[in-house]
């Protein structure tokens, strides 16, 4: 099971917790899921209203860990003064830094991704980048002091699943002990058990799962694709060829021709 | 004076950030706060004294992917 920090999960499951019909359809979904961790954000309250507050209690009772993030955010101030007011409401010094470049693709500004998490690394953060699977930026952030890696599978919500498996294949390869996280991107439990087949440590959904027509299944699909991927990698997959090759032994077979 | 909060205008009667998240209804709430783009921790709410136009974030838990 995947560490993080020094801290080992008991699945390699992370869901997020936004766009679900309903907090009841979300609590079961992380229970038939099992995941283990939960991401969270910061967004602004109002006195009157006590969404927050009552976000919170649900969290509470998932039992879950929290990943809080610093979805939406642009620049490194922002992001970071995001980090500080997560780290304080949350009671965690894990941050998922999220650092958009380009709003159609929300794709991470791997410039200003570096530099949020070298100072947040100083703050005594740890750090959860979203990034992409760039394995020169996935150095430098492993330079600026993370401990993991978070590339993208495809674009934030897309569900069009693995778009570079090649990158994928190569960062695991060139981080043979880091954890690696996809995250964002997938829409099938197939696509999740092909990322965890390539040797991938866990996988974070949240729009596959929260829009599908019933969350709860879903979720408990991807756990057990995850599971599946997850298994089969540790087995040691064959090696594919090009020509056939009988299963069923030619010796003793009956000669009737 | 007049401060804006999370993006609108409001009137307050209370200096420090403490006084003023209580009038605003978040005493006993799990919030964090910056003004002015600064983060404010719980720690520095009793001290930090906030002026006319100040822009204060009053943020809280919420759902995320």
């Amino acid at each position: 099971m995947p560490t993080f920090y020094g801290k080992e999960i008991a699945s390699r499951l992370m869901l997020g917790t936004a766009q679900y019909p309903s907090p009841a359809i979300l609590a079961d979904a992380f229970r038939r899921s099992r995941a283990g961790i939960a991401t969270v954000s910061v967004r602004r309250e109002a006195g009157s209203d006590r969404a927050g507050q009552d976000f919170w209690s649900l969290i509470r009772e998932l039992g879950v860990a929290v990943l809080p993030n610093t979805a939406g955010c642009y620049s490194v101030k922002e992001a970071v003064t995001t980090a500080h007011m997560a780290r304080e409401l949350f009671e965690t010094n894990w941050i998922k830094l999220e650092l958009i470049g380009n709003a159609d693709t929300l794709q991470p500004d791997p410039f200003a991704l570096v530099e949020a998490a070298k100072i947040l690394t100083g703050d005594g953060f740890e750090v959860f980048p979203y990034c992409t699977e760039d394995l020169v930026l996935c150095e430098k952030l492993v330079e600026a002091g993370c401990q993991v890696l978070m590339p993208w599978g495809a674009p934030i919500g897309t569900g069009l699943g693995l778009n570079n498996i090649y990158g994928l294949r190569s960062l695991r390869a060139h981080f043979p002990d880091l954890p690696l996280v996809v995250d964002a991107g997938l829409g099938l439990p197939s696509q999740a058990a092909h990322a965890m087949e390539l040797g991938l440590d866990a996988i974070l959904l949240n729009t596959a799962v929260a829009k599908a027509g019933d969350p709860a299944a879903m979720a408990e699909a991807f756990a057990k694709a995850i599971e599946a991927g997850a298994l089969a990698h540790e087995a040691d997959p064959m090696e594919p060829r090009d020509m056939a090759a009988p299963s069923t032994p030619l010796i003793g077979k009956a000669m009737l021709d | 004076m007049r401060i804006e909060v999370n993006g609108d205008p409001v009137d307050v009667k209370g200096q420090t950030l403490t006084a003023i998240l209580e009038e605003l209804g978040h005493a006993d709430a799990r919030v964090a706060t910056a003004v002015n783009e600064e983060f404010v921790p719980i720690t520095l709410r009793d001290q930090t004294a906030l002026n006319e136009g100040d822009r204060l974030e009053i943020v809280a838990p919420r759902q995320g992917g």
